[in-house]
């Protein structure tokens, strides 16, 4: 039987043993999307046939001593983004009714090949344009922890189905912050690697120059399975002592705004990585205050472009939020476009020169905990500030430079909602983030 | 911001914003309105930041173009 937020080395060890069968866990996971699915919401299609099938293939692989890696048998979960030979893709969204994957996307090919399970295709919000999961066709995801809250997105029911118990891992997308915002939210690890390392094909785009693949899960560890088989990259090596880690803080801009709650926890694993070793160092983005302006002229022209032909024939299908947010796009000069890439040159080099002589970048993940499903905005203090901004804040930086970074879990609040914080590293360097996370990941969990 | 600078962000921005809002209300989108104005907050700053290339200046002054 699953143990409750047993992580896939864990599981991978047992099904390695032979103490507990894929399709027990399998059918196990299966009960838990049948139990909590209603309340929830995390799943548009559940694959229960072929999981099952997958999982009794696994099996027999075992009792023929063949073991193809710490994934294999392993029930996961993927955003209905991602294309499944002979499942629908819906993107959440009417617009898409009828439509049927012929084959699996690459990277869902290469989930297969290392024997995962596929549970399920999870709930978003609709083609990925939004931080919330509030607007579906489907209907919005729920936080497991509180029902009234949204878990973040877009990969809102990626991170719901993990954190229910309902799959072992999820694969997503992450294009301004889509795997870490929910991760975060739903106090989860996420993993967006570098961009262009994980194959895009075969899924529903938002915006080809950020869009990424990546991972929630259950530890760095579990990150680093899924990141290995998704880039079929190798293993890599000891992660180093927290002593010999140095990271870069950038303040500004980044802790301006933030729930006091989060700036509290965020504070208290400072004080826990410095009290271990690891050097935090203040550092500065100068033209941070252009991220937002940047990311939105590139993500709007993006969009509208891959959705122009659909919103002429059938606009009515789509959400109202996101049909607005994608006819907006369309108002975009070029020149306005041009600009936001020009300045993104500027961003990566400015966190390229941020990134020497340091291990990664340290800030909090989500400036706010999981907000209440269909909150447009949220009180900071005495400010009301618009939501979704806030909630791109942190994560979309890296969006466009393209450096990876990954969310752990930092604690939660008063009120047991779960934060994150987050650690940026070098470009085309996603092993050695997950080597540094692993060794900060102990430290930067809440001791109480 | 110069005289010159001024006079573009000033003109430019305000007149498409104005066409664009004329624009989605008559094809029946008058939600746009609000978002729309939000938009054009946002180009301003893109139009503001000193990394926009300038004719003018000295070509080394530009940014390294990336390969990427």
């Amino acid at each position: 039987m699953p143990v409750e937020g047993e992580t896939i080395s864990a599981l991978a060890r047992r099904l390695r043993a032979g103490d507990v069968t894929s399709e027990a866990i399998t059918e196990a996971c299966l009960e838990s999307v049948a139990a909590q699915n209603d309340s929830l919401n995390a799943f548009i299609t559940v694959t229960a046939t072929s999981a099952r099938e997958q999982a009794r293939e696994a099996d027999r692989e075992f009792a023929q001593g063949r073991h193809r890696g710490p994934l294999h048998g392993v029930p996961i979960s993927l955003k209905d983004l991602l294309d499944v030979a002979g499942v629908p893709t819906t993107a959440a969204s009417r617009v898409r009714s009828g439509h049927v994957a012929s084959k699996d996307a690459p990277a869902v090919a290469r989930l297969r090949a290392a024997g995962a399970v596929f549970v399920g295709k999870c709930n978003l919000h609709e083609f990925a344009f939004g931080t919330t999961n509030d607007e579906s066709a489907f209907g919005p995801a729920h936080h497991p922890v509180d029902l009234l809250r949204s878990p973040g997105g877009s990969s809102g029911g990626s991170a719901v189905s993990v954190a229910a118990g309902m799959a072992y891992a999820s694969v997503g997308t992450d294009t301004g912050g889509s795997v870490r915002i929910p991760a975060a939210a739903c106090g989860l690890v996420g993993l967006k690697p570098s961009h262009d390392e994980i194959s895009t094909a075969g899924i529903v785009p938002l915006s080809f120059t950020m869009d990424h693949v990546g991972a929630l899960c259950r530890s760095v560890e579990d990150a680093a399975f899924l990141y290995d088989a998704l880039a079929a990259a190798q293993p890599g090596n000891a992660s180093p002592p927290a002593a010999h880690v140095r990271l870069g803080v950038p303040s500004d801009y980044f802790l301006a705004v933030l729930d006091p709650e989060v700036a509290s926890e965020f504070d208290r694993a400072c004080t826990r990585l410095r009290a271990a070793g690891v050097v935090l160092e203040d550092v500065a983005i100068p033209h941070a205050s252009t991220i937002a302006a940047i990311y939105l002229h590139i993500v709007l022209a993006e969009a509208a472009a891959y959705h122009a032909n659909t919103l002429d024939e059938r606009p009515g299908d789509y959400t109202d939020g996101v049909r607005l947010r994608l006819e907006l796009g369309r108002y975009v000069l070029a020149e306005d476009y041009v600009r936001a890439r020009r300045g993104r040159e500027v961003l990566r080099h400015e966190v390229d020169h941020v990134l020497a002589g340091r291990d990664g970048l340290l800030l909090p993940s989500l400036a706010v905990p999981a907000p209440l499903i269909g909150a447009t905005t949220i009180r900071i203090g005495s400010t009301e500030e618009p939501l979704r901004p806030l909630m791109l804040r942190l994560t979309q930086l890296f969006n466009l430079t393209g450096h990876p970074a990954i969310t752990m879990p930092c604690g939660r609040t008063a009120a047991g909602l779960p934060l994150g914080i987050q650690v940026a590293g070098h470009a085309s360097a996603t092993p050695a983030l997950l080597r540094v996370a692993r060794t900060i990941e102990p430290l930067v969990a809440s001791a109480g | 911001m110069s005289h010159r600078s001024a006079y573009n962000a000033a003109v430019t921005i305000t007149a498409w914003i104005e066409f664009a809002i004329a624009d989605a209300e008559a094809r029946g989108l008058p939600a746009l309105r609000d978002l729309l104005s939000g938009l054009a907050r946002s180009t301003a700053i893109l139009r503001a930041a000193d990394w926009n290339d300038d004719v003018s200046a000295p070509s080394d002054s530009r940014p390294a173009p990336d390969a990427r």
